[in-house]
């Protein structure tokens, strides 16, 4: 018995090596795996309430409609009903704690119309969509349509 | 839209996975294919094939090490990959394939290379110096016994590990294939042959690159070339290529009789934009034409000189209509648009990340690590020493 060992020592060593290199891998996953990983689901736990703490950069529907009752009439009243304000205006929520604080840009009305209604075979065939080019030239949307109610 | 005929979907227009995406299947194939040769000596007791088997595993090796790097490249960031080992996902094939990459390359190849070389490695400790000298210190672990019983042991020990290592081959290229099968909204993909037809691919590719290094190395060293064995291995790549070229038909007779919704559309394709790649250098010079010639070999009484002239065009051929393959799977199953309607066109890019330069690069780069393998681990040392 104790001659195979000898016989052996090499693989014996090389299974330490082995050994050596799993505790290694081991060591370095106990140190880089962030704590809570897995807790929940194959994420951090802790990236919850990191999300939770970001603070809110959308005002919401209600918060313009106290102002800004006119356009919002407008928008109801149209087809671009189902479009929230601040899909087109942007995140606003700092705005609307504070309306001198940070004052909303206007969108340009010509690369912005587009991204919904330039033609695209992919869409369906019922969805309002021109080839810009040919509609308009590049002149500005909002020269013949009005946004909040976009009826020529 | 340039490129693009018909109707396709506005993420269909541009391929996502590129020519390094041709090489990932194409490298992992020509490892398996070495492996598999290999063990035809040490577990089919295939006698004539000896004089490659340390060449068939150093290959396996090179190519193994650069395997992953196609896909690392692809990435956006590839330091990322890493965490598939430390947190994996176990619903993830990717995920998986770094343990079966792992297992292959630690537990299968460098224990048997390291143990079939072991004699050779104490014996070069002891006689060079300087750095080299310090590396074969370093590979022997301490441990300078060969006596005959601790060689018989290493025998038993690798025999094991070589018996291991065959399913672990079959498993590292058949994943590959299952990776493209499994996709099952792409049509071009999705079969259940997929990762047999990638196996036996590999098994041919894998043949005839250790084939060609074998005479191209012994041509470079000026040494003879066994012919016994180059036979021998030049008749079991036209064995195991009538197998995969049977497979390869069987998967078109099925699609064809089969004519599934998708069928006009990629009966197109391969008729119009996959025409070159697919019917010409895939199918006709890439594997009819080698099959012809080895079977010219097997059934003509021809000079060495001839035969040995048959099996290098032969094994040329081969490796390139491997790759074609390879690429008419990859690039082939992403021009057509899942609407059956409309195709988009692949250009290969030149100086970039994913470029034509990186995936000649990723070519190459095997080669020069199999050249640094061969200088320090040499796999005939009985003729080093004549």
């Amino acid at each position: 018995m104790r001659n195979h060992v000898r016989e052996a020592e090499h693989l014996i060593r090389l299974a330490l090596v082995f050994l050596a290199g799993g505790a290694a891998f081991l060591l370095i996953r106990q140190a880089v795996v962030p704590p809570g990983f897995g807790v929940h689901g194959h994420y951090r736990a802790a990236a919850l309430e990191e999300n939770r703490l970001r603070p809110a950069v959308y005002a919401g529907q209600a918060a313009c409609s106290d102002c800004h009752e006119e356009q919002v009439k407008q928008r109801a009243a149209g087809s671009h009903r189902g479009v929230a304000c601040e899909a087109c205006h942007g995140p606003l929520a700092r705005h609307a704690a504070d309306p001198s604080a940070a004052a909303p840009r206007p969108p340009d009305p010509v690369a912005l119309c587009r991204r919904c209604h330039e033609a695209d075979a992919a869409k369906p065939k019922n969805f309002p969509q021109v080839v810009a080019q040919d509609h308009s030239g590049g002149e500005a949307c909002n020269s013949c349509h009005q946004p909040h109610r976009p009826k020529v | 839209m340039t490129g693009v005929e018909g109707f396709m979907y506005p993420n269909e227009v541009e391929l996502q996975w590129s020519a390094l995406i041709v090489l990932y299947p194409y490298i992992t194939g020509l490892v398996a294919g070495a492996f598999i040769l290999a063990s035809l000596e040490r577990v089919f007791k295939v006698a004539a094939v000896r004089p490659t088997y340390r060449l068939a595993l150093l290959t396996a090796l090179a190519f193994l090490l650069v395997a992953p790097l196609p896909l690392q490249l692809h990435l956006g960031h590839p330091e990322r990959s890493f965490e598939m080992y430390l947190t994996p996902h176990r619903s993830s094939a990717m995920a998986m394939f770094g343990f079966v990459y792992l297992w292959y390359l630690m537990v299968v190849l460098v224990i048997e290379i390291w143990l079939d070389y072991r004699a050779d490695i104490v014996r070069l400790s002891q006689t060079r110096r300087g750095l080299t000298g310090w590396i074969y210190r370093l590979l022997t672990l301490g441990s300078r016994n060969v006596s005959p019983e601790s060689r018989r042991i290493d025998d038993r020990v690798g025999w094991a590990i070589t018996v291991i290592g065959i399913p672990s081959a079959f498993l590292l290229h058949g994943y590959v294939g299952f990776i493209f099968g499994s996709v099952k909204a792409n049509a071009w993909w999705s079969t259940p042959l997929m990762p047999i037809v990638f196996l036996f691919s590999a098994m041919v590719s894998g043949i005839a690159a250790v084939l060609l290094l074998y005479m191209g190395i012994s041509w470079r060293q000026k040494r003879k070339v066994d012919m016994l064995c180059l036979d021998t291995i030049a008749r079991y790549l036209f064995y195991v290529f009538l197998i995969d070229f049977s497979l390869e038909m069987l998967d078109l007779v099925h699609r064809i009789y089969e004519a599934d919704e998708s069928f006009r559309s990629l009966d197109f394709m391969v008729r119009t934009r996959l025409y070159t790649s697919q019917v010409i250098v895939q199918i006709y010079l890439g594997t009819v034409l080698p099959i012809l010639l080895l079977a010219a070999t097997q059934v003509l009484r021809l000079s060495e000189r001839l035969r040995r002239g048959l099996y290098a065009a032969a094994g040329l051929l081969t490796l390139a209509g491997i790759f074609a393959m390879r690429w008419n799977v990859v690039i082939g199953g992403q021009l057509f648009s899942k609407s059956y309607l409309g195709y988009t066109s692949y250009k290969l890019e030149f100086a970039t990340r994913e470029g034509l330069l990186t995936t000649v690069f990723l070519m190459v780069l095997p080669l020069a690590i199999l050249w640094g393998l061969l200088k320090l681990l040499p796999p005939w040392p009985e003729r080093e020493a004549a």
